[in-house]
């Protein structure tokens, strides 16, 4: 072994000056014998007439043993990195403006849709695996009858958007408290089986879509394992929709059988008590398929004291399932959800809700390079229909058995991405009512950005779902610093 | 082997000249590697550029320059995973499914987005976007790899890797550097360009430039390799360009922080971890 291992070395000897040699090529291999061409030099007619100059070496392939020579920048990647966290935090946001005017004219609504200066601040730190996250909205809003702050509903100078820590006690959990925004279901702004709070006020006034998924103060556990993963939240104090009440969307009352705004904000009275949200998810090949269920109340108002007159959350189970993937050149889903509005079992309660199947079909495909279209079929199918008509007081609206929903989204991305037209379209064929949001996004350089665009909504009867915000039609403008 | 070796034993003066003959043979091996086939440089070429260990991860800085010398910055950390776990040419074991784990870290409005690839061989990426700011991991619809990466002049499937089985291969010379191939498309109607070239290093087998070709035959696209860095021993590439002759637009990709087999798990590249990103393999 020991003359093996010497003749190895001797025969490595003679090997290596020949190996670093360059080989010897033979002469235009192939079916051409023209000469190896010089670097820089380009032929008059390039061979098979494709080639053009030759390019010039990139450096470290200068020279052959410069590839062995040992490398720096991993060592100085390393001092980046450190300095990176010499920081105390990091801190990131944005400083925002933006301001809109009603296109229709409401008598209960100033004529003002939005007009606020906003500044977001996200301060993270990681300190011994333990993420903490504090992002805070400053927000000077003229539309706001007044400032004082509430944290819930989201009014006032300051909008706590998360304050949380995530951290990992174990490698197959993570955990995540304190006030967080989650998402999680199918839809494209249609949610069936989340019902984590929403701010429909922001989406119809214009806001950043973002601010549509407003905060819950939220214990969030996630468990993995190799056969399903579940995520479980835990709300210790219900958190409603920040819903249409009146302050700065116009609604229809039921109570004054009209479309009333500030003269008849809307008063509720909230539980007091909890909500737990369920999701088990999996990967099955290409497809995600999760259930989820959810104990709690109807996250926007879903029932009337027939004593007090105030708004109620009634209690509601929703128990669903949903799947995506890849379905012909796009993508596909469908989710489904049963709505048990328990407090109205018989669904004769008219002051309660009645329970519901919701069902929900998505597709979504780039159609050409840069534009994409997303289509969303969407069912309310309410339970004891019949009940619900029988018991209804005269002077409410009829609401219909089956809601039917399609929606459409159509993005296209121009100059090189920095721009972004699009346009989301609601239409009920069953409502005969529809709502439009086009919207067109600039961003002018890596901070600003500014974004142009309109919520404008229509129908045949004063009560529909959209038809309602009829006085709400708005268009709006923002500019946005980002950091 | 021991029985060689034995043999060896009992004829010294022979195993002098055996292993001699051995070295002559060795050598004419090397010599008759410049005679690789077109696939064999391609493989190589590929697997130098896109499949390189196991897994690796790396700090991108994308400056986007548009024909009125307008910039943009594009900075992201890229963790990447092979499935195959070998890096073998042999049957073309390297080749296989990967996933790619990327985290924008700049401008502002991508800021701790993350955007998740598992990448097929034989059918469509699935790819999500994570969106922090709504909590969401959407599933991206886009089909068509050959549109702009993150509105640089780099395309998706320069990023990820165009599958090696679209186009065929021609090695049309050999160069006192280069290997010079022509791709061209198996579905011409898939791709903008009519053919590209690749200029390939021989020694390391990183493609030094890429010209597209029109199908009028003139150039309007080019990708050029600007510098390479040898790290844990394999040469990479840390600096690059992608010009668009067509619109005057330019991007500087330059790649920092470069370590391969980090010993990153399956489990990175899941929605848990867009939600909650892996912070020991990103160091921003």
């Amino acid at each position: 072994m020991k003359y093996f291992a010497f003749y190895f070395f001797f025969c490595w000897q003679i090997i290596q000056p020949v190996a670093a040699q360059e080989p010897k090529l033979p002469l235009g291999l192939g079916s051409n014998d023209e000469p190896t061409l010089p670097a820089g030099l380009a032929p008059k007619k390039p061979l098979n007439g494709m080639r053009g100059e030759e390019p010039v070496l990139p450096s470290g392939l200068f020279k052959e043993n410069e590839l062995t020579l040992p490398k720096s920048s991993v060592v100085d990647g390393y001092a980046a990195k450190s300095l990176m966290r010499k920081l105390p935090f990091n801190l990131s946001g944005f400083w925002e403006m933006r301001g809109g005017t009603r296109v229709t004219n409401d008598s209960n609504e100033r004529q003002t849709s939005i007009a606020e200066t906003r500044l977001q601040l996200k301060l993270t730190k990681n300190i011994k695996n333990v993420l903490v996250n504090l992002t805070t909205d400053l927000i000077y809003d003229n539309v706001a009858n007044s400032h004082a702050i509430n944290l819930n509903a989201g009014r006032g100078f300051i909008d706590l958007r998360e304050a949380n820590l995530t951290f990992s006690p174990a490698s197959f959990m993570d955990v995540k408290a304190g006030r967080q925004i989650l998402t999680w279901g199918t839809g494209d702004l249609i949610f069936i089986n989340d019902l984590f709070p929403k701010d429909w006020n922001a989406l119809l006034i214009g806001r950043d879509e973002v601010y549509v998924k407003a905060p819950s103060d939220v214990l969030k556990t996630s468990l993995f394992s190799h056969w399903a993963n579940l995520d479980i939240t835990y709300t210790p104090k219900f958190d409603a929709d920040r819903f249409i009440d009146g302050r700065r969307i116009s609604y229809f009352s039921t109570n004054l059988n009209e479309i009333a705004g500030r003269n008849a904000v809307v008063r509720t009275d909230k539980p007091n008590d909890g909500e737990l949200a369920l999701r088990l998810y999996r990967n099955l090949g290409a497809y995600e398929t999760a259930v989820y269920f959810y104990d709690g109340y109807w996250k926007s108002p879903g029932g009337i004291s027939s004593t007090s007159g105030l708004a109620l959350f009634p209690k509601l189970r929703v128990t669903g399932a949903s799947i995506r993937g890849p379905l012909g050149r796009g993508i596909g889903n469908i989710e489904v959800g049963y709505y048990d509005s328990h407090e109205d079992k018989k669904g004769s309660d008219p002051f309660v809700n009645n329970s519901e199947f919701r069902v929900l079909a998505g597709y979504e495909q780039e159609i050409a390079r840069n534009v994409t279209l997303g289509a969303q079929y969407y069912l309310e199918h309410m339970f004891d229909h019949k009940d619900y008509l029988l018991t209804l007081p005269p002077s409410f609206p009829e609401r219909d058995k089956n809601r039917h929903l399609l929606t459409s989204r159509l993005t296209l991305l121009s100059h090189n991405q920095n721009v972004t037209w699009s346009l989301f379209s609601f239409y009920s064929p069953s409502d005969m009512d529809f709502y439009l949001r086009p919207k067109i996004n600039y961003k002018i350089n890596d901070r600003w950005i500014t974004e142009f665009g309109g919520n404008i909504f229509g129908g045949d009867k004063n009560h529909t779902f959209f038809n309602q915000s009829q006085n709400n039609s708005n268009i709006y403008l923002s500019i946005r610093y980002g950091f | 082997m021991n029985h060689e070796h034995i043999r060896i034993k009992e004829k010294p003066v022979y195993q002098c000249f055996g292993l001699i003959t051995a070295c002559l043979l060795f050598t004419s091996t090397q010599a008759t590697a410049s005679q690789l086939s077109a696939d064999d440089i391609v493989h190589r070429a590929n697997k130098v550029a896109y499949y390189e260990a196991q897994d690796g991860r790396a700090q991108i800085k994308m400056t986007i320059t548009d024909d009125k010398n307008r910039t943009r910055i594009r900075q992201m950390i890229i963790l990447r995973k092979d499935i195959p776990k070998t890096d073998a040419l042999e049957n073309n074991a390297y080749l296989g499914e990967q996933k790619l784990y990327v985290y924008f870290t700049h401008p502002a409005d991508v800021n701790e987005m993350s955007f998740l690839v598992w990448k097929r061989v034989n059918a469509d990426d699935d790819r999500w976007l994570y969106l922090p700011a709504l909590d969401l991991a959407r599933r991206i619809a886009a089909t068509d790899k050959r549109t702009s990466f993150v509105g640089s002049d780099f395309y998706y499937e320069d990023i990820s890797g165009r599958n090696i089985y679209e186009d065929n291969y021609e090695l049309i010379e050999i160069t006192e550097n280069y290997y010079v191939i022509k791709n061209t498309p198996n579905v011409p109607s898939s791709v903008e360009f009519d053919h590209y070239m690749m200029h390939i290093h021989k020694d390391t087998f990183i493609p030094v430039q890429i010209d597209y070709f029109n199908a009028e035959g003139d150039i309007y696209r080019i990708s050029k390799t600007l510098r390479v860095e040898t790290i844990q021993g394999r040469p990479t590439v840390t600096k690059g360009s992608m010009e668009d002759l067509k619109t005057g637009g330019k991007t500087v990709m330059e790649i920092n922080d470069v370590e391969y087999d980090i010993g990153l798990s399956d489990n990175i590249f899941s929605e848990r971890y867009m939600r909650n990103p892996p912070q020991n393999f990103l160091y921003e």
